[in-house]
């Protein structure tokens, strides 16, 4: 326990100084790489590889019943599954909080930027409408999976086309064999970018070491005209406004500069 | 009539392309990626590491553990609901016994190595490629092994006994299909995995093992080329 300690106040101190433990500035992305269509099953897929985290996104399409409330709009939602290969940290079972506060992040992010129009996958209107299920999965976590799992999402959505539909018995069933050419709509292109506060330096991208120590993160989704459609605070940390001002600066300027990867 | 051409044009016993490669996770002990076909499979190995709870440890030697899991979208039809089910519970149990042969976990008193096993996409034999990269993972993690495990599915499709199925001819519907994921033991053509489902003659059942023991030496070929290029320039280091 103390090596982990003075690895701890370690990592502190040298970001203090602006020197990360992998030589990056403060700013600094590791390299980022976006794969389209990396999945025959999916309708739409994609693998992001940031630094030595690695994650894969598919979406799955369904024919649904609309829900009650919401008659002629299709459902959309995003999951997240840290798998237990991805990580010592990881165990099977269950979602755990980590999961569950990621899927939902990353879900908000799209759904509050109207990206997807869900009135757009009505088929008829109380009785059938698209279902759309992005599913993440991580193949090796290294830090930032916030980051890696939005871009993530947004590639695979933006790869997606929808299924052939069949008629059987009156039932209008998707018949998954055949895929259209037709684009799954999406407008827009939020992405989350993770700011993270240690001490008083504020730094992007983590990895594994920095998550350990960070005492505050802000997640920003941000959308190509700068507008803000969705907000994580985490950690113990408190915030002032000044710094909330500076982390989401940041975050427009790098969600632009990820944003060219797609 | 009968089935006189595979669907994709392959021979009977021909198998799909593969590929394979280890230490593609590096956080993991150990780790492989193999490919056959559409289906495609992750494996990485944690451990020996410390078991609890602690009644489930063994005394005399290490507990080996197997997870086989379909990532939600790699199913050909609708998504997989993500968790355990009742197959992957069979999948995962059965692995564990295709592989315990040839591991030698007798140094590892009251540990355990866990496999966990994802699969992005399937198109019929996953549990026999989650073999094949599971025993590619065990070995770049190090552990003592006698050998090297092959999976593979051998079956007949109405006349005709094939190896490798891939989905349409497990669906074929025009005569009588049986599948026979089957896992070997290369040096000793021991079998260590045997299931069995639909309808088969002795003869061809016979036969159809027979295709499997020889077929399993080109998989061997594809895992121990994986190893090999993971000391080379060529694969990833798992460091």
């Amino acid at each position: 326990m103390n090596n982990n300690e003075d690895n701890r106040a370690h990592i502190i101190n040298s970001i203090k100084n602006k020197v990360r433990p992998d030589g990056r500035s403060c700013e600094e992305f590791r390299d980022v790489k976006v794969e389209f269509g990396v999945i025959a099953t999916a309708e739409g897929s994609a693998r992001v590889t940031i630094g030595d985290t690695i994650v894969l996104a598919g979406v799955k399409m369904s024919l649904d019943k609309p829900y009650p409330d919401t008659p002629d709009n299709g459902n959309f939602m995003v999951n997240v599954e840290l798998l237990p290969s991805s990580s010592p940290e990881f165990e099977p079972g269950p979602p755990s909080i980590t999961a569950i506060e990621l899927a939902r992040v990353t879900d908000r992010g799209i759904r509050e930027s109207k990206a997807i129009d869900t009135k757009d996958l009505c088929m008829e209107p109380g009785k059938l409408v698209w279902g759309v299920l992005v599913d993440i999965c991580t193949v090796n976590s290294s830090g930032n999976l916030f980051d890696a799992c939005s871009l993530a999402a947004i590639a695979a959505l933006k790869d997606a086309t929808l299924p052939e539909t069949i008629t059987e018995n009156d039932n209008t069933v998707v018949d998954y064999k055949h895929k259209t050419d037709k684009k799954l709509p999406l407008s827009k292109t939020p992405l989350g970018v993770t700011v993270l506060k240690i001490g008083d330096t504020l730094i992007v991208d983590p990895d594994s070491a920095e998550e350990n120590v960070f005492d505050t993160r802000l997640t920003i989704t941000s959308m190509e005209d700068g507008t803000l459609c969705a907000m994580q605070k985490g950690g113990n940390g408190p915030l002032t406004v000044d710094e909330i001002t500076k982390m989401i600066d940041l975050a427009v300027k790098k969600a632009g500069e990820l944003r060219k990867k797609l | 009539m009968g089935y006189t051409e595979r669907f994709d044009k392959r021979k009977m016993d021909e198998l799909r392309p593969m590929e394979a490669k280890a230490g593609v996770i590096k956080n993991a002990d150990g780790s492989a990626w193999f490919k056959i076909g559409k289906t495609e499979a992750y494996a990485a190995v944690y451990g020996p590491r410390d078991l609890y709870p602690r009644f489930m440890q063994d005394p005399s030697k290490g507990v080996l553990r197997c997870f086989y899991n379909m990532m939600p979208f790699s199913g050909s039809g609708e998504r997989v609901r993500p968790g355990q089910n009742r197959r992957a519970k069979e999948i995962s149990m059965v692995t564990e016994k295709a592989l315990l042969p040839v591991l030698d976990l007798s140094e590892y008193p009251n540990a355990v190595v866990d496999v966990f096993i994802d699969l992005p996409q399937t198109d019929a034999g996953s549990r026999c490629a989650g073999i094949c990269a599971a025993s590619i993972a065990l070995a770049n993690a190090g552990i003592p092994m006698k050998d090297l495990v092959s999976g593979i599915a051998v079956g007949r499709v109405d006349n005709a006994v094939v190896a490798d199925l891939e989905y349409m001819e497990e669906a074929y519907e025009d005569g009588p299909v049986a599948d026979i994921p089957m896992a070997i033991i290369h040096n000793t053509e021991e079998v260590t995995l045997l299931q069995m489902d639909g309808e088969v003659s002795k003869e061809m059942l016979t036969e159809a093992l027979k295709m499997g023991l020889k077929v399993s030496k080109k998989i061997y070929d594809v895992q121990v080329k994986a190893l090999k290029d993971s000391y080379s320039d060529k694969g990833d280091k798992n460091e």
